[in-house]
């Protein structure tokens, strides 16, 4: 009895635990929101609060007003979000399935071959030199799409739950006449829905959040992804904020330009819609992950 | 003579029926690896480019060999010792603080029921998903000198407001704060995963010795976590000389001011490409990465496998 109660005490103490963790992981967004409602007179005046004393959308609506570039950003970003996560995980399971399979001589020397570049690469100068003099890919969707396309951690996750997936299936499927490929498309994939829908969704927010590829290979308006777009405007919006015009305008009370808000209102919407996302796939994400088989 | 050959054939003869059984299977690993071996494999070869004084109209292998001329400024820059200090610091900093606080988390989550698990993991995935584009606008709201929140609480408690960007100590727990953060969530799930693939055989046995909760804990999972814990361990080994270009470049604004704690390798390769174009110091430096980073992986797994061999990690 005394006993159940210490466990409770300390249960307490644990979820007392997590509750301040998560509030210190949840917090800044909620900064970012407030800021982003805030009326820049209130944020001169008063700084960042996380109850806004001025409420304003105005950030949102100088945002929205010329919806062009955000809508072509957007654009951008699915198309590579969505194309890439596909072509990714449809690699990745290829790539995966034949190293997970003991009976397969050939396993452990492929397994080492797609670990290998885990451990050594050329670097970034040579990877540039190759997708932009060799393979011709400046400037182009695919040059955002296929850096992210194959990544060894998610192979060897994918391993890893494959690992799990008993040979007497596979085996009594071959009895009955099923080839590889086909086990593999109408058994293997369906099997393995909590692992492609993890690392689906992990593979769809590295597409979703690149920016550095982009920072690369585009320099051409029209392929420039929304995490791009947020640097650029940063960028744009400090020059102007900083710029002598800015100032003589402002003393003029030609403009009152909201440049922290906005910034905020950006950021809230690029990163967004992922956020929203992603909390319905939580619950594939313990079985999906077994990084431990990772090994041999 | 004729016997080895013999055996030679029949091995060979013996490899191609398997391959030829499992023709399905290598169709299968095609795709992914020609495509390792064309966007990982091939750049391998451009290595080469350190040494040499790369032309774009020449090429790869037509431009002119240089020696170790393209290593020279940095060994000779005066940032060369801040740089290499900055990234190996940083790096053993998130390795150790990344996994004591994930390993911490992951056992105490074990204890939770379920329902609340959730939720806690969501809330701390929740930073894991945004760019690093975005943890630099979030950082910029904390620590804006004018109107940052830092700076508001500092005011109300009477402390004297700081210009953050300007200055170089406080990055050095800044920077691995946000790390921390930003990253938690997965480490955290990595090795709950290993927690919850424990067989359960275990903590019963142990509770009808009388094991309590914290026994259980240091003599059942963190020994049963260990080989996880050493394959994260090294893997972060090999990247000691190679650090977060986002990290340390969005979140420190690249304001000049705070570059003695927050430059590293990669953000000082960048300025130099961007600045200057320089093609040959970054390929040199990318060199040195690579072969350092490799170098050090094979040391620590070296290591692991002489003090425990099922440990290492091949």
């Amino acid at each position: 009895m005394e006993k159940a109660n210490r466990n409770q005490q300390s249960n307490w103490v644990i979820n007392g635990f997590f509750i301040i963790v998560c509030l210190l992981m949840a917090v800044p967004f909620f900064l970012v929101i407030a800021v982003s409602v805030t009326s820049e007179n209130s944020l001169l005046q008063n700084g960042y609060r996380f109850i806004p004393k001025e409420l304003s959308l105005e950030a949102f609506r100088i945002v929205l007003k010329t919806p062009e570039l955000l809508l072509k950003g957007y654009g951008v970003t699915i198309v590579i979000t969505v194309i890439g996560t596909i072509l990714s995980l449809l690699l990745t399971a290829m790539s995966a399935y034949p190293i997970s399979r003991r009976d397969f001589r050939y396993n452990r020397p492929l397994t080492f071959y797609i670990f290998f570049t885990m451990l050594f690469n050329g670097g970034i100068i040579p990877f540039y030199i190759l997708m932009t003099q060799y393979l011709h890919l400046k400037n182009t969707l695919m040059a955002l799409i296929i850096p992210l396309m194959l990544n060894p951690f998610n192979i060897m996750i994918m391993k890893g739950y494959l690992d799990k997936i008993s040979i007497e299936i596979i085996e009594s499927a071959k009895i009955d006449g099923s080839g590889e490929l086909r086990i593999f498309f109408r058994i293997v994939l369906p099997l393995s829905t909590p692992a492609l829908a993890t690392l689906g969704l992990f593979i769809s927010f590295a597409y979703w959040n690149d920016w550095f590829n982009a920072l690369l290979f585009i320099d051409n308006e029209k392929y420039v992804p929304l995490q791009l777009l947020l640097v650029r405007i940063l960028s744009q919006i400090e020059f102007l904020a900083n710029s002598p015009l800015a100032e003589a305008a402002s003393k003029l009370q030609f403009t009152n330009f909201p440049t922290l808000s906005v910034r905020m209102a950006m950021a809230i919407l690029a990163g967004g819609p992922m956020l929203i996302i992603f909390p319905f796939f939580q619950k594939y994400f313990v079985k999906g992950i077994t990084v431990g088989s990772l090994k041999s | 003579m004729s016997k080895t050959h013999k055996v030679k054939k029949r091995w060979f003869i013996q490899e191609f029926l398997h391959l030829r059984k499992n023709r399905e299977l290598l169709l299968l690993a095609t795709p992914g690896i020609l495509f390792e071996l064309i966007i990982a494999y091939v750049p391998m070869v451009g290595l080469i480019l350190a040494f040499k004084y790369f032309r774009y109209d020449k090429g790869i292998f037509g431009s002119q060999w240089v020696g170790f001329k393209n290593f020279e400024f940095i060994f000779k820059s005066q940032d060369a010792w801040r740089i290499i200090r900055n990234t190996i610091l940083y790096n053993i900093t998130y390795i150790l603080l990344g996994t004591i606080v994930a390993l911490l988390f992951a056992l105490l989550l074990n204890e939770v029921s379920g329902r609340l698990v959730k939720i806690y993991q969501t809330t701390m995935f929740l930073p894991y998903f945004i760019s690093l584009v975005l943890v630099g606008y979030i950082t910029y709201a904390f620590l804006d000198h004018k109107n940052g929140y830092l700076n508001v609480l500092f005011k109300w408690f009477g402390f004297e407001p700081h210009k953050w960007y300007f200055e170089s100590t406080p990055w050095m727990f800044i920077l691995p704060l946000v790390a921390v953060w930003k990253g938690v969530g997965f480490s955290t799930l990595i090795y709950y995963a290993g927690i919850i693939g424990i067989h359960s055989d275990y903590y019963e046995a142990a509770k009808l010795d009388g094991a309590s909760r914290i026994q259980m804990m240091a003599r059942i999972t963190l020994p049963l976590l260990k080989p996880l814990i050493i394959i994260v361990f090294i893997l972060g080994l090999g990247n000691i000389f190679r650090g977060d270009f986002g990290l340390h470049y969005f979140v420190p604004n690249n304001v000049g001011a705070n570059l003695a704690t927050t430059d590293i390798i990669d953000t000082y390769v960048y300025r130099a490409l961007s600045k200057l174009g320089d093609i040959n110091s970054g390929a040199a430096v990318g060199f040195l990465q690579s072969v350092v980073g490799l170098i050090t992986i094979l040391t620590a797994n070296f290591i692991v496998r002489r003090v425990d061999k099922d440990n290492a990690l091949f």
